[in-house]
């Protein structure tokens, strides 16, 4: 069996599980974020649920629209935060605390090895960099969890990535995953599991395997995951407060297609408007003006990436016609990027820097696009009216080549900038 | 038996373009179910009319688990949404809510503006403007039980005893 099909079958009470067959699984852990849980909330009244399965294993996370981007989010907040202690669910990432769920979890030990994992967000897939299955649903899936305890699931077959070769310079897990994504296509992956692998994989850090695990969704992928090694390992040590299960796919696990991808010498990537899977070269659209970077959001405002994106920064302005803005993913990450001085080097940069949110990513606040625009941002998704206005435009890359760009003033490759 | 007039959208109609981000905080279906297909036509809401059934290309709702994609198309009056294939997370979500979707590939034959009659049970799909007669792919069995109790609502209530 695949790491996958065994944590599936381990959560369903069972010995094998093979792809295709429906399963009930219990997860280990549920997590909604400020829009889920609210929707949740009314789904589980309709429902006549009072309580949740499991308060300790449920988390949420305010993410969306926090700070309260006006009344009607500050409604929703509240109502969310009145449930969250009537449930008595500890877990709680309320402003102060917050960040973007998906960072939140690995982060604070509540995604570890083995587990399975439902959010209530597309982007739940980023937890399989620990080793876990995680998925994301909508918010009436997320309220049958939450009262059940329970989930039905259709077993994913896996296809397998296997990297080899040495990353360049400035070469980060996002063009590994744009790489992949712009090869197999927008639905290459659709209701399967992506298992991430191979002797380049072996080299990332937790930062690079979290963007790729992140984005498996882009490919139309149920899951993203990476089987534990001695980096997880010594990322979740410093975290877990409970145990965990090491599992891996066997040497005869069935896969339903293999890709291979030489990294040596790749160039950094960039996905074009309007679709994840437009990818190409940075060096094919480089010298395209742009309104705005964006360095934030679930895929790479982790800690690593603002260090990437300060050593280019440091010192240097963003052009006088590009906005940039910086948002850390978490507020851990934002009190270690103080405390590292990275906040002050985009300051003096000229960028706005603002307290986590996933605001600009979805279009929402905190960075919209207006007509006509364009934007270089390191998020997820490029497709028409994600950032704003429908004509607005976005490219995706890592943050390295946003933070180049911000200072060209153009979409830069980041030896562009001594 | 669901009758309608059909809107045909090409492939990887995805949920900005649904049910873009600016409606998100939104929480009531009906407030938002104007502003349906807004990312690919502004004039969609205005023009389309309760009882039409759309038929797309595939990966039909990629990208954001938002609800207010398949719960805009249901509030709105979407009859059906037919397509190859669906984005796992968006075929989850309009089961659950009872938005009628349908896999047919087949189905790319039909065209923008025929009279199509659907029914969901069985998966037959009529194009009454042609006499075309597709078959749309039965759902798992699990599936339609789940479709069956009306929803995961419903079903939930079930296994909590409630139903």
């Amino acid at each position: 069996m695949t790491i996958t099909e065994k944590i599936l079958a381990a959560h369903a009470g069972r010995t094998a599980v093979e792809p295709g067959e429906f399963i009930i699984a219990r997860p280990d852990m549920v997590m909604g974020n400020d829009l889920s849980t609210a929707g949740a909330i009314g789904v589980l009244k309709q429902m006549g649920a009072t309580k949740v399965f499991d308060p300790e294993k449920v988390v949420i996370v305010f993410d969306h629209v926090v700070p309260a981007k006006d009344i009607q989010a500050a409604d929703l907040l509240k109502g969310v935060r009145q449930w969250v202690r009537e449930q008595g669910i500890r877990n709680f990432f309320d402003e102060g605390r917050h960040g973007i769920a998906h960072i939140i979890l690995p982060e604070q030990g509540l995604a570890l090895p083995g587990d399975l994992i439902i959010g209530g967000d597309s982007h739940s897939c980023t937890y399989g960099a620990v080793g876990a299955f995680s998925t994301g649903v909508g918010h009436t899936d997320l309220a049958g969890v939450l009262a059940l305890g329970e989930i039905w699931l259709k077993v994913p077959a896996s296809i397998k990535f296997t990297y080899h070769g040495t990353l360049g310079p400035w070469i980060m897990g996002k063009d590994l995953i744009l790489a992949t994504i712009g090869k197999i296509g927008i639905d290459g992956a659709l209701y399967q599991a992506m298992e991430f692998s191979g002797p380049a994989l072996a080299t990332l850090g937790m930062s690079e395997r979290l963007t790729m695990c992140n984005m498996a969704i882009e490919a139309g992928g149920k899951s993203g995951i990476v089987t534990p090694d001695e980096v997880t390992l010594s990322y979740v040590r410093e975290r877990a407060t409970r145990p965990w299960t090491v599992y891996q796919s066997d040497p005869d696990a069935r896969y339903v297609a293999e890709y291979d991808f030489e990294i040596t010498g790749m160039r950094p990537q960039v996905a074009k408007p309007f679709s994840p899977d437009n990818v190409v070269p940075v060096d094919e659209v480089a010298g395209t003006p742009l309104d705005q970077v964006f360095i934030g959001s679930c895929t790479n405002a982790k800690l690593e990436d603002l260090r990437i994106a300060a050593r280019i920064l440091r010192g240097k302005k963003a052009h006088a016609g590009t906005r940039l803005i910086v948002i850390p993913a978490s507020t851990w990450i934002w009190n270690q990027a103080l405390k590292e001085g990275l906040l002050e080097i985009f300051a003096e940069a000229g960028a706005a820097v603002s307290t986590p949110t996933c605001g600009a990513c979805f279009g929402g606040h905190t960075g919209v696009l207006g007509a006509g625009e364009v934007c270089l941002s390191t998020s997820n998704r490029n497709f028409v009216g994600r950032m704003g206005h429908p004509t607005a435009q976005s490219y995706l890359a890592n943050p390295a080549v946003a933070a180049a760009s911000a200072i060209k003033g153009c979409i830069a490759a980041p030896e562009e900038v001594p | 038996m669901i009758r309608g007039r059909v809107w045909k959208f090409g492939d990887d109609v995805n949920t900005d373009v649904i049910m873009p981000g600016k409606y998100l905080a939104m929480r009531n279906p009906e407030q938002i179910a104007p502003y349906i297909m807004e990312g690919i036509d502004p004039e969609f809401g205005r023009k389309a009319k309760p009882g039409d059934i759309i038929v797309a290309g595939k990966n039909f709702g990629c990208g954001s688990s938002r609800e207010t994609a398949p719960g805009g198309l249901k509030a709105f009056g979407i009859g059906a949404v037919i397509a190859p294939t669906f984005a796992r997370i968006f075929l989850r979500n309009a089961v659950n809510i009872g938005l009628p979707v349908l896999e047919c590939p087949a189905a790319a034959g039909i065209r923008e503006g025929d009279l199509v009659a659907v029914d969901v049970a069985s998966g037959r799909i009529t194009d009454e403007t042609t006499g075309a007669i597709y078959h749309a792919a039965p759902f798992p069995p699990f599936l339609q039980e789940l479709i069956a109790a009306g929803g995961l609502v419903n079903y939930a209530r079930k296994r909590l005893g409630l139903a």
